[in-house]
């Protein structure tokens, strides 16, 4: 739940008086150009960066001065880091269940059946490195719901990944939203978009549209989201990451 | 002629044990806008990378502007405009310095090939006294564009410039190659969207280091073997996995508010099985269409009637 929120640097306003409310259990599809604001209000809402003005709260604790209880609560998992290279499967699991404070108990039982629904126990014991980028991916979702947080942040999931595999990402997607998980997730393919619940599309520091797909598309006399998108980003007076 | 050939190019890393490009072979014909359309890992930018000289292939051979990648590296780094995936420019150096170092590297000057840049660089200009490190992605990538083009090469490699980058500013890339090609300059683009395989004149779309097809994408999409169908009910997640679980059902994905379907027999009942099988599962506001297949279908098709990527890596 957002309401008003900002971010100021200098007078140069990142996030400009945001407000929207996700359900629980929903798919909320974040979209916006690159330098619309998208990274500067989801590092607020995980507790990572101070709003300069308006409230918010995730997972029913304030961004403003529960910060240490919204990262207990939420899951987080991106594109450019997900997890360590470096360590096996199950270490990463253990590392990541640790940090997050789940019993070594409960690590082992479900780290040992995480294994077995993705299919990997040969590979348990690998680095992650050696992993194909899409089994990468896979991973990196579980792991970061492992500790079975209330909300789940995904920052361009499936950027770069085979068309099979970014469907069956979905897939996991649809499962975790349906165990009651909120899903708040950006991309740039805007077929998936439509796989959302519901959408808001950011511009200039500004949410410009929020509603289902559907309600879109209608609204916009669109055929796709592609082109909801596009009407609504090319008027966008600023560009950046 | 051909601006660019591969002949059976492999490249192995890890003493062999990794095969990032399996016996790739295709052209690209002078004046032609190609595109090399696959995931991360496909084993695009190595094929960049050696096309640039910048890698040694295992075996095979590869000449571009008619060049041998090998002998006359020399030669072809003086003929090529390459924009490697990651921003490679100097942070430190403002627009104008990275243009001016690269002109000069190259032997020319900013005036002399202004009229290639012009569009481009005209859009930027505002700028031109901001360091590179502190640009937007849109600006960073017309900058390297520039950079690329300045010594008014015959062949343009370009390695993934859309990735990561939003709707609007990829349509306005796209619009740049294609007043480029139209100034005679060979283009080589890698991409991971699949619906910019569109724009390009031919494609070749690879997986695995191994490439699955080369052709027009009109002729990659009329390849597609069987006929193809769009569904849709009031609730999708649930269609796709009754789908998935019916016998009559080859394969089922979802594609953006459809799931995209093909049956293992008798498509020519194909709507009104579909149909029923929806029906059946008690499904409402069901919507089945005949449909023509797009190039990410057919990569799909492709990619299952090939190995599974996992298989590859063991």
């Amino acid at each position: 739940m957002c309401r008003d929120l900002t971010k100021q640097f200098g007078d140069f306003y990142a996030v400009n008086k945001i407000s929207f409310e996700v359900a629980k259990g929903e798919i909320f599809g974040f979209l916006g150009a690159n330098g619309a604001g998208k990274t500067t209000a989801m590092r607020i809402l995980c507790g990572l960066s101070f709003p300069t003005g308006g409230t918010a709260t995730v997972a029913g604790f304030d961004v403003c001065k529960q910060q240490e209880h919204i990262k207990k609560n939420i899951g987080y998992m991106s594109q450019k880091f997900s997890l360590y290279e470096n360590l096996t499967i199950l270490e990463n699991i253990e590392f990541f269940g640790g940090v997050y404070g789940v019993s070594r108990r409960e690590i082992k039982e479900r780290s040992n059946k995480l294994v077995k629904t993705l299919g990997l126990e040969s590979e348990a014991k690998k680095l992650v490195g050696a992993l194909p980028l899409g089994w990468k991916q896979k991973l990196a979702f579980s792991v970061a719901i492992f500790h079975q947080p209330q909300i789940v942040f995904l920052d361009e999931p499936t950027g770069g990944v085979d068309p099979v595999t970014r469907r069956q990402f979905w897939d996991m997607i649809y499962e975790a939203a349906a165990a009651g998980i909120t899903i708040f997730v950006t991309t740039h393919y805007m077929d998936e978009a439509e796989y959302c619940d519901r959408i808001s599309v950011m511009v200039d520091g500004k949410v410009e549209a929020l509603d289902s797909p559907a309600n879109l598309k209608k609204a916009f006399n669109a055929d796709s989201m592609d082109e909801v998108f596009y009407q609504l980003a090319r008027g966008a007076t600023r560009s950046g990451d | 002629m051909n601006a660019v050939t591969l002949h059976k190019i492999t490249k192995t890393y890890g003493e062999g044990k990794v095969q990032a490009v399996d016996e790739v072979s295709f052209e690209v014909k002078k004046g032609e806008l190609f595109g090399l359309i696959g995931p991360d890992g496909a084993g695009k930018t190595s094929i960049f990378r050696i096309l640039t000289t910048v890698l040694l292939a295992d075996s095979g051979t590869a000449t571009v502007a008619g060049y041998d990648v090998v002998k006359d590296y020399r030669a072809i780094r003086n003929r090529v405009g390459y924009m490697p995936g990651k921003f490679s420019l100097y942070q430190d150096l403002t627009i104008q310095e990275n243009l001016e170092f690269f002109a000069t590297i190259f032997g020319t000057t900013i005036e002399e090939n202004y009229d290639l840049i012009k569009d481009i660089y005209d859009q930027i200009k505002p700028f031109s006294g901001r360091r590179a490190g502190k640009l937007s992605g849109g600006m960073k990538q017309k900058l390297a564009l520039c950079c690329a083009l300045i010594h008014k090469p015959e062949v343009l490699l370009l390695d993934e410039p859309t990735t990561g980058v939003d709707v609007v500013s990829r349509k306005e890339f796209w619009a740049m190659l294609k007043a480029l090609k139209e100034k005679g300059i060979t283009i080589l683009v890698s991409t991971p969207y699949m619906d910019e395989a569109n724009l390009c004149d031919r494609v070749a779309l690879i997986q695995n280091g191994k490439i699955m097809s080369v052709d027009t994408p009109e002729q990659i999409i009329s390849a597609f073997p069987v006929k193809l169908f769009a569904a849709k009910s009031d609730n999708i997640y649930k269609l796709l996995t009754d789908f998935r679980a019916d016998a009559h059902v080859d394969s089922c994905y979802a594609f953006g508010e459809f799931l995209h379907v093909t049956l293992k027999a008798n498509p020519e009942v194909g709507v009104d099985k579909l149909q029923e099988i929806a029906a059946a599962k008690g499904h409402a506001n069901i919507t089945v269409k005949q449909i023509r297949p797009g190039i990410e279908d057919s990569f799909i098709r492709l990619m299952n009637d090939s190995v599974h990527a996992w298989d590859v890596v063991q």
